[in-house]
């Protein structure tokens, strides 16, 4: 006789968690629920990426609402025994609080997942992403049989208009305004672009979303080639997302059986075409321009913008081109209603962001939060704060390699479009690298820099060229060569690239040496004058040094020195033999006390004395941390 | 897949109803099986697979049946509580296979609590 399904296990099958050993949890609770005689009634479900990847492999259970964390396979038996049959939560891989030794096993009290607001990532970790059946009876396609049968096209761009939704790939231009202007331009063809090409470095919205509910974003699409009377799209994702590509095909594939693509859809009449085209991962063909020349088989490198993409776009037809985000929003929109999506946000920039949260915090993952949420809360109550006990927070770095690091002092603004870029950096696509004060700006600067002089396809001299002389001139001040006036040419640079440059990328390619610039200045000072670099990440800038009176002899440092360099007896103060150091910092770390003091290079070979007086200096002024800076020049 | 209507969409929402009962929360009735060591012993694994069974022989898509551990009456065990939305949840006690099937079908099914195999009313804080 048959039996009915009384709980499921919702193991996440995201990216993050299949790479952690989703698999293998996957096949141990299987095997587990057949040895306990609970195959029948517990079901297993890959779902898409829960969102909190730090964490991985994690699961949610049904209907009991509890999440797990860090699930390994010799664990499930335990798990098994003590939740699927006693009916209590296995404290083990509950949530715990960092510090705190409570377990959290209900979702919902989770603080990663309490201040989320989801509207884009709905149906996140309650869906099988491969079966539309699932996306269905969340209400999907509800907004697509809506749009074709009660609604006109004028009637969905209104209400993408009034909804307010702007894109989400960083610009932010409205939504709207685009697909009117699609939909006003006539022509024989005209296509529907969606752009996964997602580059920056610790930016993972997109791929989480089409790995996660492909039909939305399919759907989105459709709904577009509605509104603009389209009738062909694409949908660009970069090759190295072997599983958005996949979960995408997988998707397209149902919704040709099943009439939802192809022609004559919901038998209205209308038909419209759906292929994936993967990018080969260039940074640049995320620009819009450059990747229509992309689709049509040249190479990726933008043109002026003498005219928009939907008067003239890919093979010179209208094309509207919307981030893979924007049109996940979009079936909400016509579903619930502009007012709704209104509701969420400020009046300038509405609805919901997602970000993909990373760096030196507690719960790295991917947080979906209305735009008038602030950096704090996303920062230190959904992402749990610092990770590293003695670390504090310094910046946090918004928008990728075009964005900027912005400092404490801006922790309570909204997280909006306007306010953002007020502060120098940018929304973008929503990447959020969260530094803690062992951080160096000038080398995190560089790091940008030498992600986009690559990245620069080279159509304009003074990105092409400009990127790699900022990029250089940046490796000299971290080498120590850095000369008076390099601060200076940097921004006259800086202000060339960005006039003289045709696309986003060139034009924002300066911004975190900007932005790194206007706050933490002193430190670019400290690294050309001074050949100290406080948080003792440049090498030649740095020399470590041990205070005698802070120091315990615990000998932590001694141990943790690779190179041997740290002498001295248990319990009496160390020393550091600077012949021998490789200013790797690894003692610093290791250093309970705070004992450990970083110096200028110069002080490698200063007496006692001097040492005593820098360390002084050190402590005093720019402290361990190097914290001290110029806020407004 | 064959050829979807705007129509065939509600009825595949209709078919995974239950699927979704589970994991949205929205449920009428919550069962929950007391499954202690001593529950097991005194038999609460064949109380909960024929519940599950009757479940799929009613069809009902709005059930989610739980487990919980020992509830401190071990002499009465097997126990299952019975819980219909807006109404006193139900404690039964002394379970076998005849009992947990009228019960089902009694109060689950209908809405009437078996009184002769009640222990007593008011719930318990479950996870």
């Amino acid at each position: 006789m048959e039996t009915a399904v009384r709980t499921h296990a919702m193991l996440c099958g995201g990216t993050g968690c299949m790479a952690s050993g989703t698999n293998k949890v996957k096949a141990a609770l299987e095997e587990e629920f057949r040895k306990k005689g609970i195959g029948e009634e517990a079901k297993v479900v890959l779902s898409g990426c829960n969102g909190f990847c730090a964490k991985g492999p994690v699961m949610a259970v049904y209907p009991d609402e509890t999440f797990y964390q860090d699930i390994r396979p010799e664990d499930v038996p335990d798990l098994v025994e003590e939740h699927f049959l006693k009916g209590r939560p296995y404290q083990k891989l509950a949530y715990k609080e960092h510090e705190k030794r409570i377990a959290i096993p209900s979702i919902h009290d989770i603080p990663f997942f309490k201040h989320q607001v989801l509207v884009v990532l709905k149906n996140k970790g309650l869906i099988d992403p491969e079966r539309i059946e699932d996306y269905i009876t969340m209400d999907g396609y509800k907004a697509l049989s809506r749009g074709l049968t009660l609604m006109k096209p004028e009637d969905i761009v209104k209400v993408v208009s009034d909804s307010g939704l702007r894109g989400r790939g960083g610009a932010g231009f409205p939504t709207g305004k685009k697909w009117e202007l699609g939909l006003r331009i006539k022509s024989d063809e005209k296509y529907v672009i969606c752009n996964g090409d997602e580059g920056d470095p610790g930016a993972f919205m997109d791929r989480s979303v089409m790995e996660s509910d492909p039909h939305a974003v399919i759907e989105g699409m459709i709904l577009c080639g509605v509104a603009t009377e389209s009738h062909k799209g694409y949908i660009y994702v970069r090759a190295e997302y072997p599983l958005a590509v996949k979960r995408l095909q997988i998707a397209i594939d149902q919704c040709y059986e099943a009439e939802l693509l192809g022609s004559n859809i919901f038998g209205t009449g209308f038909s419209f075409d759906l292929e994936i085209y993967q990018g080969a991962g260039a940074f640049v063909c995320g620009e819009a321009t450059a990747l229509m020349r992309s689709i049509e088989g040249k190479r990726g490198m933008p043109r002026p913008k003498l005219w928009r993409s939907a008067v003239k776009g890919l093979w010179d037809r209208p094309t509207i081109l919307n981030n893979v985000e924007t049109l996940a929003n979009i079936p909400q929109i016509v579903l619930n209603g502009a007012g709704w999506y209104r509701s969420l946000g400020t009046d300038e920039s509405t609805g919901t962001k997602v970000f993909a949260l990373t760096g030196d915090i507690h719960n790295v993952g991917l947080v979906e939060v209305p735009m008038d949420t602030t950096l704090r809360r996303i920062i230190f109550d959904i992402g749990g704060g610092i990770s590293k006990k003695k670390r504090k927070f310094k910046a946090v770095q918004l928008g990728g390699p075009s964005g900027g690091c912005i400092p404490d002092e801006f922790l309570d603004i909204p997280v909006t479009y306007e306010a953002i870029k007020q502060s120098g950096a940018i929304v973008g696509s929503g990447g959020m690298v969260v530094m803690d004060d062992s951080t160096c700006m000038v080398n995190t600067a560089k790091f940008f820099l030498d992600f986009t002089a690559d990245e620069s396809c080279g159509k304009c001299v003074p990105c092409r060229i400009g990127t790699k002389v900022m990029y250089d001139l940046l490796g000299n001040i971290c080498e120590g060569k850095g000369k008076a006036g390099d601060l200076a040419v940097l921004e006259d640079l800086s202000q060339d690239i960005i006039d003289a440059s045709l696309c986003g990328l060139g034009q924002s390619a300066p911004t975190p040496v900007l932005s790194t610039l206007k706050y933490f200045r002193r430190e670019y000072e400290m690294h050309i004058h001074d050949k100290w670099c406080p948080a003792g990440v440049c090498r030649d800038l740095s020399t470590f040094f041990i205070d005698k009176k802070l120091c315990k002899g615990c000998g932590a440092c001694l141990r943790a020195c690779p190179a041997d360099a740290v002498i001295g007896e248990k319990k009496q103060p160390h020393t550091i033999n600077q012949k021998l150091c490789l200013q790797c910092r690894t003692c610093w770390e290791s250093c309970k006390f705070d004992s450990i003091k970083i110096l200028p290079a110069t002080a490698r070979d200063a007496g006692d004395a001097e040492l005593e007086y820098l360390a002084g200096i050190s402590a005093g002024r720019a402290g361990n941390r190097g914290q001290e800076r110029v806020v407004r020049r | 897949m064959a050829r979807l209507s705007i129509a065939d969409l509600q009825n595949v929402r209709d078919r995974n109803k239950a699927t979704f009962t589970l994991r949205k929360g929205e449920y009428k009735a919550k069962i929950v099986v007391h499954m202690g060591t001593c529950g097991i012993a005194a038999g609460a694994r064949n109380i909960m697979t024929v519940l599950m069974k009757e479940i799929a022989l009613s069809g009902r898509e709005d059930t989610v049946v739980k487990t919980t551990g020992c509830g401190g009456l071990c002499a009465r065990e097997p126990m299952a509580m019975i819980e219909l939305v807006d109404q006193t949840p139900v404690i039964y006690g002394n379970l076998n296979e005849e009992k947990i099937t009228e019960i089902f079908r009694k109060h689950v099914m209908h809405g009437n609590p078996v009184e002769k195999y009640a222990l007593a009313l008011g719930g318990e804080t479950f996870i």
